[in-house]
């Protein structure tokens, strides 16, 4: 997958404007040309709010969040329960939209999107991870993986090799027929990571990855996020454990729905430069 | 994603909880199996009634003696026999009625027959020698009675298949001498067997000259009276005319000069055929309402276990979404699922209606035969009710926002 063909990318420079957080490297607005040390903007988030009615209460869960995340980023999102860290996940995914505010997710304006858009989107751009793993119990570890390819289309054999190259991508090709009842939590959550992998999405979103897992399955899902880092991947993970946000690279501090604190891109390290995009 | 790929999945769905998908494909099933069944039962019962009249004879028309007027005080139907032989002598003119092929008056009475030490009471039809294809009915053994045997008053007779059976047993009883009421007569055939209808048995009776059954076996004031005249009309196409001139002939022949003053009555076949058959029908009608609202009831119940489905699948459906399915495609899903389970419980119910009208005839005595029409309705409606109670659910799904649906437990 290379993003993007919207038009909309090419639009607005993202360094024309004014709210941008970060400084931008030139040609950060063409997500689809990744050359080497040429990054691009995978997430911009600019003065994004979110306010949730229920009867007469308002409540704003997101007061003007402003963040930008490039390609190949490695990044943890934390903050306590109820510090807006959720909802925000949920803008990052196209799984609710800002009250106000702008989100382009690799490059393309999501705000005024429908919902049928809106579900095009996250099925090529983003890869999900849940807490609960949420595979469907009836059916086979390859099946689960293949089900964001079913949404996207394309012959049952060319769906069923990726499925099985991006389980065996997370070390489970000995896996492929079993169902998630014959799985470890670890194994669950690793068949759940190769279901994100398997569109090649633009973003891999993992809310809470490790909340249900013990602590060696910890270690063996935060190493293979490393990995996919590694080759290039861009990983948001939101999560309220220190030591988990610590494996990122670079850690935003969410708290009363803003970002109090962003340890910033710098972080990116020798080896978010050596990525090479598939 | 492709319908291919919808119907896949809502297939899967719907075999991965085969306990709640039969059970919810059991009420359209029992409602498919029940119409089927009704109506092929109403259209058994129509076909056995349209069956005993064709019976009667084809093209026939039944002249009835009707009331008589007594000192200004009319009588009932049938409280006297204003019909006679005179007026079946008339009606076999083919200048007055040239439409009507055969005329066969008939008397009837019920005598005691005996032959040898064998004795066996039978209605004894007196009648001419037309009754035999006017009633169509066919000659087993000998011959049926002449026109010589009329004019000649003859003491013979013909025995219908029962009444051979009950006098001679297995012996040939063409030439045998038989008392009828005390007459003696000779046996000169025997009538092929015709089964019975509703209200007479066609196969216990005793043929004789009308003439003969006058003189001897009647006897007395109306011995010149007779019960019915059955009339065959040369065609279907001219039964209407026959009727017409049967009709004006008797008016002529009585005096009567205004016909609602009528001294008797012609029916056709058809007009009984219609009669009896309507019954029926509205019977039929009556019993597949009350299984299509079985039906609808199984409607309902695919309505509701979707709907259940729905609550219960709220983290799938959540999931699926975020996964990319727009909610078209949920809905779609949903609505395969509860078509599958109206198109299966249809398949099923027809088999089970089609097993059970193999079997049933032989448990009742009734027959069933099935009809096409009802069988591929149903199964259609079975379908349409799917998809119809599988909207509401479908629609439900398609509109849970997909964090709503993840955040559930």
């Amino acid at each position: 997958m290379t993003p993007t063909d919207s038009p909309s990318a090419e639009s607005t420079p993202v360094a024309s404007r004014p709210v941008a957080s970060e400084p931008v490297e030139p040609g950060a607005d063409r997500p689809g040309t990744s050359e080497p040390g040429a990054s691009a903007a995978v997430i911009e988030l600019t003065d994004v709010r979110k306010i949730y009615r229920s009867g007469l209460f308002e409540v704003a869960a997101l007061r003007g969040v402003s963040l930008s995340i490039q390609e190949g980023e490695y990044v943890a999102i934390t903050g306590p329960s109820g510090s807006g860290k959720s909802t925000l996940m949920h803008i990052l995914g196209c799984l609710d939209v800002p009250t106000s505010g702008l989100y382009r997710l690799a490059g393309e304006d999501v705000g005024g999107m429908s919902e049928d858009q809106l579900a095009e989107v996250r099925n090529r751009r983003i890869g999900f991870v849940f807490q609960q793993f949420n595979l469907l119990p009836s059916m086979t570890a390859w099946r689960n993986v293949e089900l964001p390819l079913c949404y996207a289309g394309g012959p049952r054999s060319e769906r069923r090799q990726r499925a099985v190259d991006a389980l065996a991508d997370v070390g489970l090709a000995d896996r492929v027929e079993h169902r998630p009842a014959e799985l470890s939590g670890g194994q669950q959550q690793r068949v759940a990571v190769a279901r994100a992998l398997v569109t090649n999405p633009s973003l891999i979103l993992a809310d809470e990855p490790t909340g249900n897992l013990d602590s060696a399955s910890t270690e063996d899902v935060l190493g293979l996020f490393r990995r996919l880092h590694d080759v290039g991947r861009t990983i948001v993970l939101i999560t309220h454990e220190a030591e988990v946000a610590a494996a990122a690279d670079r850690v935003l501090q969410v708290r009363d729905g803003v970002v109090t604190a962003d340890s910033g891109p710098a972080a990116r390290t020798a080896r978010s430069a050596r990525k090479v995009r598939a | 994603m492709s319908w291919a790929e919808i119907i896949r999945t809502g297939l899967e769905a719907v075999r991965s909880h085969r306990l709640r998908s039969g059970l919810t494909m059991l009420g359209i099933l029992i409602g498919v199996a029940a119409v089927i069944l009704t109506v092929g039962l109403g259209e058994g019962a129509q076909d056995k009634v349209r069956g005993q009249i064709n019976a009667l004879g084809s093209n026939l028309l039944i002249v009835a003696p009707g009331s008589t007027t007594t000192n200004g005080v009319r009588g009932g139907f049938g409280s006297a026999s204003t019909l006679t032989r005179a007026d079946a002598d008339a009606l076999r003119s083919t200048i007055v009625a040239p439409d009507i092929r055969a005329v066969a008056p008939t008397t009837s009475r019920s005598a005691a027959l005996a032959a040898g030490s064998a004795s066996w009471t039978a209605s004894v039809v007196g009648t001419t020698p037309d009754w035999l294809s006017v009633r169509a009915r066919d000659i087993g053994t000998g011959r049926f009675i002449s026109g010589q045997d009329v004019a000649d008053h003859a003491a013979v007779t013909v025995l219908a298949a029962t009444t051979a059976e009950e006098l001679f047993g297995a012996r040939d009883p063409v030439g045998q001498p038989v008392t009828v009421s005390g007459v003696p007569m000779t046996v000169i055939g025997t009538l092929t067997a015709a089964g019975s209808s509703a209200n007479t048995n066609e196969d216990d009776q005793a043929i004789v000259p009308i003439t003969t059954a006058a003189d001897r076996i009647t006897g007395g004031v109306s011995r010149n009276s007779v019960q019915d005249i059955y009339l065959e009309a040369t065609s279907g196409h001219t039964l209407s005319a026959a009727y017409q001139e049967a009709d004006y002939e008797l008016l002529a022949r009585h005096r009567i000069t205004t016909p609602t003053a009528a001294d008797f009555s012609i029916t056709s076949q058809q007009s009984i055929l219609s009669t009896a058959t309507s019954v029926d029908r509205t019977l039929t009608v009556l019993l597949a309402g009350v299984a299509g609202i079985s039906l609808l009831v199984g409607g309902i119940g695919v309505m509701n276990i979707m709907l259940v489905s729905v609550t219960e699948r709220i983290r799938e459906i959540g999931l699926r979404k975020a996964l990319g399915a727009s909610p078209r495609v949920i809905r779609r899903q949903f609505l395969v699922e509860a078509s599958v389970l109206g198109l299966a419980g249809g398949l099923l119910g027809t088999a089970l209606g089609l097993a059970g009208a193999a079997i049933l005839p032989h448990l009742i005595s009734d027959p069933i035969s099935i009809s096409p029409t009802a069988t591929v309705g149903s199964i259609v409606i079975a379908v349409a009710i799917g998809v119809a109670f599988g909207v509401y659910p479908a629609t439900r799904a398609a509109r849970l926002a997909p964090i709503e649906a993840l955040r559930s437990e």
